[in-house]
């Protein structure tokens, strides 16, 4: 067999992907939500966004992702190199784990999983591990509206790695997860890049950050005003600790 | 083609496992019994269901699917953040609600009807029709409510959106065509009057089911144009087409609002 | 054989002879003779003339055809019945009343069990009395209006008994011109291009158990007064000038029993005085009664109606006519008292009904929820509809 033509948005065969945002601008009528992003998300890294609330974190997210809409003109958002461009096979690539999941009510997690299987190619891998470790397989057949809030955000975390991404995407991750489910998230985070993951996470849980993050974008008003590894972060701001360093960067940025 | 079935297949059982969807088959069952049994005679009982399918039908269709959707709105997004196309997904909603809506109503106005027809033949094609253009307008509305929901962020006003679209197509229209023709009654209205009738669903909808619904003897009263268009299978033909545009144009519509829209 | 015929005043008319022609045998026949036609088909050449008082009588359906340029049988005499004949072709002319069976001045005569097809008028009747028209079959050919004769005509004739017949494919069924004192009694008048019934001025008639169905323009009766109609059914008359029973300038009759179903228009009431309308069913059609406004003093009692469209409309706030304990479908008051009669008062004209009188075109909104709405306002709230135009004690349940 002969692999099937790219459509737009790049394909390549394994191994983590790097992700290139340039001059990424988007507006929700007169409001600006990011003036001209310049950054770069490096391959096989943890990379954290941090930031104020309406800094355009879940914007940006949701514009690589394709969620938002990036006119023409406004910007690009590369991935391995190649511009994603409205296109669809790129997150035949990417995990996405949004802040709040909310599957449809009358469908048992399996069906949910079987579904978004079924949306990939035939033979893409497939990582149970969260499901074992989440000891979710006796929940698997039950309608998800029985489920809690806690196991539904399980079974997101669960998707998001499901297919071995070459880039995983974190909206909040653990805002939902009791401690025990945190830890093994966590666990799992750490390990992407060995196992060929980029990892794009945005928190506001500092701590965990640090825990977390090689690197930080930190996005104010629609602006990067730093992006480099926590420890050039605290060196800039003269910090021990990154709760200082945010706060120092933030103050400087007013 | 294939993303485009597992999204409608995944929908499918979300909505048909609903007991919304079941509440409406059985409503819709309930009423139809009823009004067989205690709606006074055979004709009586078919008017009062040409109005279940008029005003009910559209209305579940327009607020059920405006709500479904805002109660979708993060699976829509999971899904989206999939390998899958947008157009994928809005057609497998509009097919996961549209489908089951069908159904309930075939099952709750056609089941018990069918029963009565077995003693009444003559109700066949009544029922044919009943049928018919109850899934038009299922179609008609279930777009209208993907439109809504897709326009309109806000899940109250969106809400108060579908009731409007509702109220606006079964009555404010019908009063300013009332409003048009005492104002201008001394003017050929016949003809303007017909192209209104055609350009809103519902009219659409019950100009046809009257005519087969033995009132069309009325017509004969107001004269040739309305008798020579609906009389004839033509008639039928152009009116069912005109149904499926009105389903159309707002799927359309939403089709590329949707395409643009920012999650 | 010549014994045989002329023994007991009967001549038989036979295809194998003696008498091969009905004209012949009516030649030979003296009064109070029998004339037996036998099985076949006799062409006659011109009319034949019934001019003295004779029976005849047909054994097998034997038919008479004619040329198609004349009248076929043409009675003049007292007496005379014509039984079992099949009497065939007459071909449709502007200026004369050509017909199958044609009286003139005819008295006592008896038409029964005959068929008439494919003639311009069927029976045609003047200056006729104490007839009986029984059991006839009148099948037209059913070509445009103005090419067809009407099937039953009679003009200035008095005590007609015209039952059983049935009518079909004429212009009118029944058509009747100052004709009094007459009884016409289960006829079906089926299919006719225009009138099932049409009567002018014909005083003190009584219609029974008749049924008038499909016919182009329903039935229409003008200018008689003294009318009585019972138990008939008008049935199916459709279209935009079709009417169950149009009543034109009619008084002083009852209108009793009788059923309507899906017509355009069941009953239509102008310059109609003093009739009284009584336990009839009017159901599913577009307009049950339309009175119009110079109609004075009717009474509708104890009738039904469900399933109309409009079941009473009016061209006026005033009425002049009263309703009282008939039975609604669309009433929807209660009987607290339990004495059979809704407790409030009913108002059978919808204010739709008043906007489709001025307005044709209104008629599309029809079953609108938002005329339906309109209705009800006007019905909690009376401003257009005729105040005086109600029915104080409307049945709760359908009479019989």
């Amino acid at each position: 067999m002969t692999a099937p033509p790219m459509a737009a948005g790049p394909v390549p065969a394994s191994g983590a992907a790097e992700v290139r945002i340039e001059g990424l601008r988007k507006r929700y009528g007169r409001l600006e939500v990011l003036r001209g992003l310049d950054f770069t998300v490096g391959a096989g890294r943890v990379t954290a966004i941090v930031g104020p609330n309406a800094a355009g974190k879940s914007t940006l997210i949701k514009s690589i992702i394709g969620l938002v809409r990036i006119p023409t003109g406004q910007g690009r958002i590369l991935l391995d190199g190649v511009p994603i461009d409205g296109g669809v096979r790129y997150r035949e690539r990417i995990g996405y784990m949004p802040q709040a999941a909310r599957f449809p009510d009358q469908l048992t997690a399996r069906e949910v999983l079987a579904l978004v299987r079924g949306l990939r190619p035939a033979g893409t891998p497939v990582d149970l591990e969260l499901i074992e470790r989440f000891d979710l397989e006796p929940m698997l057949d039950r309608p998800i509206r029985t489920l809690s809030g806690g196991t539904r955000q399980k079974l997101n975390a669960v998707v998001a790695f499901l297919f071995r991404p070459a880039l995983v995407i974190l909206d909040e991750p653990t805002a939902g997860l009791d401690p025990i489910a945190s830890g093994i998230f966590k666990d799992k985070v750490l390990a992407a890049p060995r196992l060929g993951t980029t990892v794009l996470l945005t928190s506001h849980i500092l701590s965990e950050i640090e825990e977390l993050a090689d690197d930080i974008v930190f996005l104010v008003d629609g602006r990067v005003i730093f992006q480099g590894s926590i420890p050039s972060l605290l060196e800039r701001a003269q910090a021990t600790r990154l709760e200082k360093a945010v706060a120092t960067l933030m103050a400087g940025s007013r | 083609m294939t993303s485009f079935r597992r999204v409608l297949s995944s929908q499918l059982r979300n909505v048909i496992r609903s007991r919304w969807m079941v509440g409406h088959a059985l409503l819709l069952l309930a009423v139809t019994i009823l009004l067989l049994r205690f709606g006074g005679s055979g004709e009586r009982a078919l008017l009062s269901l040409v109005n279940l399918v008029l005003l009910l039908v559209p209305l579940v269709s327009v607020v059920f699917g405006t709500l479904y959707v805002y109660n979708a709105r993060e699976f829509i997004e999971l899904l989206l953040a999939q390998p899958v196309g947008r157009g994928s997904v809005y057609l497998g909603l509009f097919g996961g609600l549209a489908l089951p809506q069908t159904v309930a109503l075939w099952i709750g106005v056609g089941g018990p009807l069918v029963l009565q027809t077995v003693a009444e033949p003559a109700v066949v094609r009544p029922l044919v029709m009943l049928l018919a253009v109850g899934t038009c307008l299922t179609l008609v509305f279930t777009a209208f409510a993907l439109c809504v929901a897709v326009l309109v962020e806000e899940r109250a006003r969106g809400f108060g959106a579908a009731l409007l679209v509702w109220l606006g197509c079964t009555v404010v229209y019908d009063g300013l065509i009332l409003l048009l023709l005492t104002t201008f009654r001394d003017y050929p209205l016949e003809t303007p009057v017909l192209i209104l009738t055609f350009l809103n669903p519902v009219d659409l909808a019950r100009v046809v089911l009257l005519l087969t619904f033995d009132v069309a003897l009325l017509m004969g009263y107001t004269g040739s144009v309305f008798s020579d268009l609906f009389g004839g299978g033509l008639g039928i033909v152009i009116a069912f087409g005109t149904l499926l545009v009105c389903a159309a144009i707002p799927l359309a519509a939403g089709f590329r609002w949707f395409g643009r829209k920012d999650f | 054989m010549i014994a045989g015929f002329l023994a007991v005043g009967v001549v038989t008319v036979s295809s194998a002879g003696p008498v091969r022609r009905l004209s012949d045998a009516l030649a030979l026949a003296r009064p109070g003779d029998t004339v037996i036609v036998t099985a076949g088909r006799y062409v006659e050449a011109g009319t034949v003339r019934v001019d003295r008082p004779v029976t005849i009588i047909g054994r097998g359906r034997p038919v008479i055809v004619g040329r198609g340029d004349h009248t076929l049988l043409l009675i003049t005499a007292a007496a005379v019945a014509v039984t079992g004949l099949v009497i065939e072709h007459v071909l449709p002319i502007s200026t004369e009343d050509r017909a199958g069976i044609r009286l003139e001045g005819a008295t006592g005569c008896r038409l029964e069990d005959n068929d008439i097809r494919d003639t311009y008028f069927g029976i045609y009747g003047a200056k006729v009395s104490d007839c009986r028209i029984e059991g006839n079959r009148v099948t037209g050919p059913a070509r445009r209006e103005q090419a067809s004769g009407n099937a039953i005509q009679f003009w200035s004739s008095d005590r007609l008994t015209i039952s059983g017949n049935r009518v079909t494919g004429h212009r009118d069924g029944i058509y009747l011109e100052f004709v009094t004192a007459s009884v016409l009694s289960d006829n079906q008048s089926v299919a006719n291009r225009r009138y099932g019934l049409h009567f002018m001025s014909s005083h003190g008639c009584t219609y029974r158990r008749n049924r008038f169905q499909h016919n182009g323009a329903g039935v229409a009766v003008m200018y008689t007064r003294d009318v009585t109609m019972e138990g008939n059914e008008f049935l199916d008359n459709r279209g935009q000038a079709a009417y169950g029973l149009l009543l034109k300038d009619i008084s002083d009759g009852a209108i009793r029993d009788n059923r309507f179903r899906r017509n355009t228009t069941a009953l239509y009431l102008e310059g109609a005085n003093r009739l009284e309308v009584t336990g009839n069913r009017f159901e599913g059609n577009g307009w049950a009664v339309r009175l119009l406004a110079n109609s004075v003093g009717n009474r509708f009692e104890n009738n039904l109606f469900t399933g109309n469209a409009f079941d009473v409309a009016t061209n006026s706030r005033s009425a002049s006519s009263t309703f009282s304990g008939n039975y609604w479908d669309q009433y929807r008051g209660f009987d607290r008292n339990r004495d059979g009669r809704g407790d409030v008062p009913h108002r059978p004209v919808r204010l739709f009904s008043l906007v489709v009188e001025q307005n044709d075109p209104a008629l599309i909104l029809l079953r609108s929820l938002f005329v339906d709405l309109l209705d009800q306002a006007e019905r909690v709230l009376p401003i257009l509809t005729p105040e005086t135009l109600t029915d104080l004690a409307p049945l709760m349940e359908p009479p019989r």
